[in-house]
């Protein structure tokens, strides 16, 4: 049995050590929000905080994340205030929505490492977040927007 | 008075003129002190009766080692910019990741956020190594573009090179992440040729002495 850390919740999984994570978020524990894009670290769909760090699930191995904090788009916030998920739905960011969780988690981590971040950082950032629908300036702005929103709440305790 | 004019024609000394040609030739030889060899093995006469050191065969051993540290598997961790190489053209690593202060990346574009501790299976995914990064920003060691003669330079400075000493460059060609090299995952080129003669030629370099090759 593997122990899996996911959004603070425990889960006893019994796999393959080799099991993709996403795999294992996606069937056996059933958080969906998390998506298959390419299967080989090429797009970005996959991406889940594992300590913090932006990893791609579809190539870590349920090994690698046993015993580690796991952080999927569900678990971003409690109720969906994450200065991130504000600014998302301000400037209305998705298309169809399938690139998006990992653009989210991606963007967390710029955020929590540049709390004011230039296009530059963005670019360095995101860069490996592919958007088939091309929402790209939408996310650049509400990336900004993000840090706004986030200066503003530190500000007002 | 044309007695002692006389007197001091015959005991003619041109005291000025030794003094400042004195003067002259020790700022000369006081300045030609200060080209000093910077390289592990100080430039002492000791090395021409060293019967260990062999410029020929140090030389010779480094064009080996030159062959596989320009091959892609290296260069393209050895960038000249801050973007890593990629595949066996050597082209810019797509997404372009960036190296990042220590090496490690940026964000959301850290080397192990992709590269996992083992190689993951299949074409065109990420190869693996518990440690996977690049030089850092303050010690870049770029092999891209290098001649023998610069490379060989750059690796024999500790300045350059990371600091290693001797011994230690001596053990760095059996690090993990250098040893990779020679298991880079489907689709990669393997150097040119087995880590077994390059270590050879590798401590041969330096044990010969580490000649830098004209």
């Amino acid at each position: 049995m593997i122990s899996l850390n996911i959004n603070q919740k425990e889960y006893q999984i019994d796999v393959n050590p080799d099991m993709p994570l996403l795999w294992a978020i996606r069937d056996i524990v059933g958080l969906t929000g998390t998506k298959y894009g390419c299967g080989v670290a090429q797009c970005g769909a996959c991406v889940v905080l594992m300590n913090g760090q932006a990893v791609r699930s579809c190539v870590t191995k349920v090994s690698r994340a046993e015993g580690q904090k796991i952080v999927t788009i569900e678990g971003l916030s409690e109720n969906n205030k994450h200065p991130l998920q504000l600014a998302w739905q301000e400037i209305d960011v998705p298309q169809c929505g399938y690139c998006q969780s990992g653009q989210l988690l991606s963007a967390a981590v710029l955020l929590r490492e540049n709390p004011n971040p230039t296009d530059q950082d963005i670019d360095d950032a995101m860069a490996g977040n592919i958007c088939r629908c091309g929402t790209y300036l939408r996310i650049r702005k509400a990336i900004h927007r993000a840090a706004e929103i986030q200066q503003k709440g530190i500000k007002n305790g | 008075m044309k007695h002692f004019a006389a007197n001091r024609m015959r005991y003619f000394l041109p005291v000025k003129t030794i003094i400042i040609i004195t003067t002259i030739v020790s700022i000369i030889g006081i300045m030609t002190t200060a080209f000093k060899s910077k390289t592990i093995f100080p430039i002492d006469h000791a090395k021409y009766l060293d019967k260990n050191k062999d410029s020929i065969e140090s030389v010779q051993a480094f064009m080996k080692v030159y062959k596989v540290l320009m091959s892609p598997r290296c260069v393209n961790c050895h960038p000249a910019g801050d973007v890593p190489l990629q595949g066996d053209d050597s082209h810019l690593h797509t997404m372009f990741p960036k190296r990042g202060v220590d090496g490690k990346g940026l964000y959301a574009m850290k080397c192990a956020n992709c590269h996992q501790p083992t190689n993951t299976a299949g074409l065109h995914t990420p190869p693996g190594n518990p440690n996977w990064h690049l030089p850092s920003a303050d010690m870049k060691m770029v092999f891209q573009g290098r001649t023998a003669h610069q490379l060989a330079k750059q690796l024999s400075d500790p300045k350059q090179n990371g600091f290693k000493n001797k011994e230690q460059l001596i053990s760095h060609a059996s690090d993990q992440l250098v040893m990779s090299a020679w298991n880079p995952g489907e689709g990669r080129s393997l150097p040119p040729m087995s880590h077994g003669e390059f270590k050879k030629a590798w401590v041969t370099w330096i044990n010969k002495g580490a000649y830098v090759p004209k």
